[in-house]
């Protein structure tokens, strides 16, 4: 009897070897807790989007809809301008984000592998230029780019980041030089016995090993260019319509689509519609996402962002 | 010419996009920026024209405005209470998903999911709907309690927090993953060795993990405070582009105004240099894992050999030498 109470004591408080039952309920508990905080707002919007009118008026119903409505959706995806938007967003962020990927990788590489003059400075003023705040640079930005006729265009956001000052380039610029660094340099002397220039080098052998920091950068230039709206509002005016942007005014744009008169009062804005339209722009990015989830997290573990 | 020679060109080539771009889109605007800071700024249809008006601007935007000190406090308050939260949060949660558990890829997945989806317009549209605040937490009991019976200056700090704990939950997604990928490098045979010689498990905690974590706190923390200045949670932020196409304030309004919130900016990561970053003893796994380090480089081990024991032993050698 007093055998069996003890084995039943360390199944629940543990011994140093296994986890006792407690401690496990405990950790779950506090796991599952967290991720309830961390879905919440998702959770908010996929109920608040489902909900007609009356729903939302009605303080009884707080997370399952009487009734799912998917007008709301259909509305929204009519204000964001569909398809025809999602496009706009795919192709100038795909592009931005290759061309800041390829030029970061270039940069790291030269700073990673090469000595020459002037590289201190080079990696001084890199650091510096992370912590600057894009708004410092903000402003004569735009007019230098209103003096070339390029506001309302994609070059603003393009051209910088083909030259290596796009958003977060800095960071970018040492995720690879710092797995370049990193790689080893008895490969480099290979090739380089085997006759490969230094092009070749880079191209075949150090930037085919790189994928995990390429797939890093190239997912968060990506991911933090679709999110900006602070710089690309701005550049791209009204004429360039991403996703986000259109979200941004989507009050704005709904006025215009689906004007209120005195019959229509249900037409009104409300919630629902609004969180319709956060999740439809949530939802590219979410499909992205589970589909490289996996690998992007592997990579960044490999990619040695955290200095080893 | 010398292969020498060549090498040193070919680095120059190879940096020369970043070295043209940080001329032109990078130290031009930013001496501009400079300029407008000085004078009132005007467009007109064949350019703009600027007036120096010496430090008018920078006495506006500091006595004359009322927004900017207006928006002062809730910056600072970001600076002082979400900044060391995240960081402690993100340690947290890094621990806990160190530990031997179930479905950690899941867990992992969602802790990093809102590092996807954040974004300004995102945020500001669940800000609207009262969706980052967990309101039905202000009916329990603790709320109320911290809200009538601590003294005013603690309350606030604490329900700040319990106001925006979603948003400093969704900013510790990189940090989290950082302070991960740290703590999956630590020698598990160091918390064996511990293990045996009667250690519990808050004592492993202080005196293996976070020492382990301490070289990772100031990068965290650097990268957490440039993430929340340049966030749209940050009212300075919305401030400056507002007031950069009005009428009465302008771009030399705007620029100083950039000035001192840059200025703000650097002293509060210097403040965190000196709490976090200075000072970094070297401790013994740091050494350890440096030895290892320059062991591999040097080539006279080759990583996939390196097995706990062997390097267990390894340290032993070099502590006591």
């Amino acid at each position: 009897m007093s055998g069996m109470g003890k084995n039943a004591v360390r199944l629940l408080i543990g011994s140093q070897e296994r986890r006792g039952l407690l401690a496990s309920i405990v950790l779950y508990l506090t796991l599952a807790g967290v991720s309830f905080v961390f879905l919440y707002p998702i959770l908010f919007i996929i109920s608040g989007s489902a909900k007609d009118i009356y729903d939302l008026s009605n303080p009884l119903v707080r997370w399952v809809p009487t009734k799912i409505t998917f007008d709301n959706y259909v509305k929204a995806y009519n204000v964001l301008g569909g398809f025809r938007t999602l496009g706009v967003s795919l192709a100038v962020m795909l592009s931005t984000a290759l061309a800041q990927t390829a030029v970061s990788a270039l940069v790291g590489y030269g700073l990673a592998k090469y000595q020459f003059w002037g590289k201190p400075i080079f990696m001084g003023l890199l650091m510096v230029s992370f912590i600057l705040p894009p708004q410092t640079t903000f402003l004569s930005k735009y007019v230098l780019f209103n003096n070339f006729k390029m506001i309302g265009t994609v070059y603003p956001v393009l051209l910088p980041s083909l030259l290596g000052q796009g958003l977060k380039s800095a960071i970018f610029i040492l995720i690879f030089y710092q797995f370049f660094k990193m790689a080893p340099k008895s490969l480099d002397e290979a090739a380089f016995i085997d006759g490969a220039g230094h092009f070749t080098t880079f191209w075949r052998i150090n930037l085919a090993l790189a994928a995990p920091a390429i797939v890093v950068v190239f997912i968060f230039s990506f991911v933090w260019n679709w999110n900006d709206t602070y710089l690309t509002g701005t550049y791209f005016g009204t004429s360039v319509n991403t996703l986000p942007l259109m979200l941004e005014r989507f009050v704005e744009h709904f006025r215009k689509m689906y004007p209120t008169t005195a019959e229509n009062q249900l037409l009104r804005l409300n919630e629902g519609l609004r969180m319709a339209g956060t999740l439809l722009t949530i939802i590219p990015l979410v499909i992205i996402y589970v589909l490289v989830e996996r690998r992007l997290i592997e990579s960044i573990d490999r990619a040695g962002i955290t200095g080893e | 010419m010398k292969r020498n020679t060549v090498s040193k060109l070919t680095g120059l080539l190879f940096v020369l996009p970043w070295i043209v771009g940080f001329l032109f889109f990078t130290l031009y605007p930013f001496m501009e920026t400079v300029k407008y800071a000085f004078n009132t700024v005007r467009f007109l249809p064949v350019g703009i024209a600027m007036d120096y008006v010496g430090l008018d601007n920078f006495v506006s935007v500091l006595f004359k405005d009322p927004d900017f000190l207006l928006q002062l406090p809730v910056f600072l308050m970001q600076m002082a209470c979400l900044v060391p939260m995240v960081l402690v949060f993100s340690i947290m949660l890094a621990v806990l998903l160190n530990a031997k558990i179930k479905m950690r890829r899941v867990f992992r997945a969602i802790f990093f999911l809102p590092v996807i989806i954040i974004s300004g317009s995102v945020l500001e549209n669940l800000q609207i709907n009262d969706a980052v605040s967990l309101s039905g937490m202000r009916t329990f009991f603790i709320y109320v309690f911290i809200q009538e019976y601590l003294p005013g200056f603690l309350s606030r700090v604490i329900l700040y927090i319990f106001d925006n704990v979603v948003i400093l939950l969704w900013f510790s997604g990189v940090q989290i993953l950082i302070f991960l990928s740290g703590l999956q490098k630590v020698d598990r045979a160091i918390y064996d060795a511990a293990d045996v010689d009667g250690a519990s498990g808050w004592q492993k905690f202080w005196k293996i993990t976070i020492p382990t974590l301490k070289p990772f706190l100031f990068l965290n923390a650097m990268y957490t405070i440039v993430d929340i200045a340049n966030s749209s949670i940050n009212p300075i932020i919305g401030f400056i582009r507002q007031a950069m196409f009005q009428l009465l304030r302008g771009f030399g309004f705007a620029a100083s105004l950039t000035w001192l919130y840059f200025g703000l900016i650097v002293v509060v990561v210097l403040i965190y240099y000196l709490l976090l970053g200075r000072g970094e003893k070297e401790t013994k796994i740091n050494r350890k894992r440096r030895r290892k380090k320059d062991k591999v480089r040097r080539g006279f081990l080759r990583p996939a050999l390196i097995s706990s024991g062997s390097l267990a032993k390894n340290a032993k050698g070099g502590t006591a030498v």
